[in-house]
């Protein structure tokens, strides 16, 4: 099976002297493979009545299996689903098989509630992998809280939030953001920016950060900002704003089906993405998306993000083809699809370290764990977030991506951005 | 003896109808379940609120409502926004670039309180809104559609409309109303804390208490001169109006009710679910409630309440034990429903059951066999016909 659980071996003084906060984590804490349960009586792993056996741990599984999000969170629960099975084939977590309960929040932000107060009240779970929106999430956010679970949530997301019951797998808006709008100033020399996005909070918050990071700390110009409700299919009348005001960058958050008809117009209107100018730059345009949109019409787009399935490292290779195994030939991996599968590893990681169940300890022996992932090395910080690094893609014909520039250090997440509120 | 009957609020077999869903409500579920299970059934009932309007509404009335999730979304923004105002304390709020404010206004660069939330930091306020807004918006609605004499599909889709304009309104301004994210995060009501489960117990009664209310409302219309002309109006309107009555103010009227009794509904949910948001107040839901009240038969105002407990009970089931075909399970419920008893359950109940414990109970006794409590249609059309 793939080790990623093996603490990888320090880049080299120098970066991890930049990297320090919290990074004393080194692999003698690590426990190996073929931990034996009885070397940690129930009892002494589980002291707040959690569901974990002899044998066992249950853990929840939380996405919408139906309704408009399914085709979005499904690739998360296929991950979580091949994650766990990994982690039970190295022999589990102290020793215990991890066996999942799923349910489906429907695409419907009470039920995502319902559901979690059911995962945590009547079973017990140990941890729970889900949510896909900051809906669902800011939903079940107070019922992890009240009851005290643990929530790995995979999406990136807006930031603004630090729960002590939710580890973000995913990045925070400036991680994704940042990196992206200067390399595309640096090395592409763009001036001028248009925003166009979905409308909820996600894209307006990104928007919020990017137009402060674009005129505030790289002195270029913003020359447009629209949003378009979750859904819509006429982006004709934005598209000839563009065509008029020439930018160099449109910058894209645009989500879920929307894609499709915005792609297919740009074509349509005479933009061609594999010119020099203008760039799209999307944040929010995965392999997943680009599935929908179909590859020739994402063709030069470029994506910025952690993860991209062409990463060419063993571990993302025996990740990728595991998952094809598992879930088919034709499946792709996006961002959060990636993110999703780490959740399960991260949390098997900190319970090891904590050599318990209970949630404070395991959410006392996060900060700091490190963990080698497909896309690199990632680092739990202090607030719960992920170091991690970003990289830009650019879309080929095939809906694949090829990366293009990659931060050289680790991102620190900042999900409460001084200078950008 | 028609008369004589009708006369009467409650016939011997509803008073035995409504004292079975009471021990149902107050005694059964809150022995048999856990404050988890309860809680859910609590929300459930709160959706139980606005079926009983729609049995008013459209199986009384004829008026086919398909925008009830505004009345019931009016009424629990209402109430998230006076926990939110209260959960949104300074102290609590520190982190934030204008303390004091709800924390999705701030994500949204405003930086004061929009003056028409002000008034919500009042539970008074609150409590009397939660009912007049929808009553308000019911009530325009009515009067610009029933003067008109807009009746049947049309006025369906109108509703329809609205509750999609409502939805689009709510997420596009995401500052003031929280977007789709809704209002969450909502602790405490005048410093108790809703989220214990002791709170969670109290409220389920409160619910309780306050549907029997309805209920009684509902009833009590139905009985009245009122009830049997929305009788007479949904089977032979024209005859009503030549009759001299002012057709357009009796529907005005029964539609503002179902619309009360939604809003309390929706501020029930906020108080027992923890937070409000725009998926409870468009479309889709707003046709879920309409099912309830057709699965429980929409003739019947006892029969709504258990329509929305089995079919919300049925949903959470089939989607824990199938996470991933539910919707099949619960379609083939409402189709099966439908085909095989169009009355609902309470057709089912008085067609089927009744008469055969009648006859078992041997009708021998000398009482006259009352009719159902779901009236058949040559029964009402006698009524409206007096």
């Amino acid at each position: 099976m793939t080790d990623f659980t093996k603490p990888r071996q320090p880049a080299g003084p120098s970066r991890r002297a930049v990297l320090a906060g919290g990074a004393a984590l080194t692999a003698s804490l690590f426990t190996p493979k073929g931990l034996r349960a009885q070397d940690f009586p129930t009892a002494a792993v589980n002291t707040t009545g959690l569901a974990v056996t002899d044998d066992t741990v249950t853990v929840g599984i939380l996405h919408s299996v139906t309704g408009t999000m399914a085709i979005s969170e499904t690739g998360s629960v296929q991950a979580e689903k091949l994650a766990i099975e990994q982690i039970n084939a190295q022999g589990g977590v102290l020793g215990r098989k991890i066996q999942f309960i799923q349910e489906d929040g429907a695409s419907d932000w009470p039920t995502f509630a319902e559901k979690a107060r059911k995962l945590l009240v009547n079973d017990k779970v140990a941890s729970v992998m889900g949510c896909w929106t900051s809906a669902s999430r800011k939903a079940v956010l107070p019922v992890f809280e009240q009851y005290n679970g643990m929530l790995y949530y995979p999406t990136q997301y807006e930031g603004l939030e630090q729960s002590p019951n939710v580890i973000y797998t995913g990045q925070e808006a400036t991680q994704q953001i940042i990196a992206g709008l200067d390399w595309v100033s640096r090395d592409k020399g763009a001036e001028t920016f248009y925003l166009i996005g979905s409308d909820y909070i996600w894209p307006r918050t990104s928007h919020k950060i990017a137009r402060k990071h674009i005129e505030n700390f790289l002195g270029k110009k913003v020359v447009g900002e629209e949003y378009y409700p979750l859904g819509h299919t006429q982006f004709n009348s934005v598209i000839n704003k563009i065509k008029l005001k020439k930018p160099d960058v449109i910058y894209a958050i645009i989500v879920g089906g929307s894609n499709v008809a915005f792609f297919k117009q740009l074509k349509a209107a005479g933009i061609e993405m594999t010119e020099e100018k203008p760039i799209v730059l999307s944040i929010s345009t995965s392999e997943d998306e680009i599935l929908g949109v179909g590859g020739e019409n994402a063709n030069g787009m470029f994506f910025s993000a952690k993860y991209f399935q062409t990463l060419d490292n063993p571990i993302n290779q025996k990740f990728v083809s595991d998952f094809k195994a598992m879930w088919g030939p034709e499946s792709v991996v996006g961002e959060v699809t990636h993110n999703a599968y780490i959740g399960p590893w991260l949390w098997k990681l900190a319970v090891e370290k904590a050599g318990s169940f209970d949630i404070d300890k395991v959410r006392a022996a996060s900060p700091g764990l490190e963990l080698d992932t497909p896309a690199g090395m990632v680092r739990i910080h202090e607030n719960h977030h992920l170091w991690s690094t970003t990289r830009v893609g650019r879309a080929r014909d095939d809906g694949q991506f090829d990366v293009v520039f990659e931060t050289a250090d680790l991102v620190e997440p900042d999900p409460f951005p001084d200078g950008y509120q | 003896m028609l008369i004589d009957r009708k006369s009467r609020f409650l016939t011997r077999e509803e008073m035995i109808g409504f004292a079975i869903l009471a021990v149902v409500i107050f005694l059964v579920l809150p022995l048999a379940l856990d404050t988890f299970r309860l809680n859910l059934f609590g929300k459930y009932l709160t959706y139980a609120f606005v079926a009983v309007g729609l049995v008013l509404c459209w199986g009384a009335g004829g008026i086919l409502s398909l925008g009830q999730g505004v009345f019931f979304g009016l009424g629990g923004y209402g109430m998230a926004m006076f926990l939110k105002l209260e959960a949104s304390t300074p102290e609590a709020t520190a982190i934030q670039s204008t303390p004091g404010i709800p924390d999705f206004m701030d994500w949204n660069q405003l930086t004061a309180l929009p003056w028409w939330w002000e008034p919500f930091h009042s539970l008074a306020f609150t409590m009397i809104a939660v009912v007049i807004v929808p009553v308000a918006v019911a009530f325009i609605i009515g009067v610009a559609m029933f003067r008109r004499r807009v009746g049947g599909v049309y006025f369906a889709i109108i509703t329809q409309a609205l509750a999609a304009i409502l939805t689009i309104l709510i997420i596009g301004q995401q500052g003031f109303t929280g977007g789709l994210n809704g209002i969450t995060d909502l602790r405490t009501l005048k410093g108790w804390d809703i989220r214990s489960d002791e709170a969670k117990e109290i409220l389920y009664f409160v619910n309780g208490a306050l549907l029997f209310a309805c209920l009684f409302v509902a009833q009590y219309v139905r009985r009245s001169k009122l009830g049997r002309l929305l009788i007479a109006m949904r089977d032979q309107e024209d005859r009503v109006r030549f009759s001299g009555y002012d057709v357009a103010s009796f529907k005005v009227f029964v539609f503002c009710l179902g619309a009360a009794f939604a809003g309390i509904g929706g501020a029930m949910f906020t108080l027992q679910v923890g937070f409000m948001s725009p998926t409870l107040v468009g479309i889709v839901p707003s046709i879920e409630m309409v099912i309830f009240a057709a699965v429980g038969g929409r003739l019947s105002i006892i029969g709504a309440v258990y329509g929305t407990l089995l079919v919300n009970w049925a949903k959470t089931t089939f989607s824990e034990s199938f996470p991933e075909l539910w919707l099949f399970g619960l379609g083939a419920l409402f189709i099966a429903v439908v085909m095989a008893f169009p009355n609902g359950l309470a057709g089912l109940w008085s067609e089927q059951i009744m008469p055969r414990l009648r006859k078992r109970t041997g009708g021998g006794n000398g009482a006259p066999a009352s009719p159902a409590p779901v009236a058949g249609l040559s029964e009402v059309r006698k009524a409206a016909a007096e």
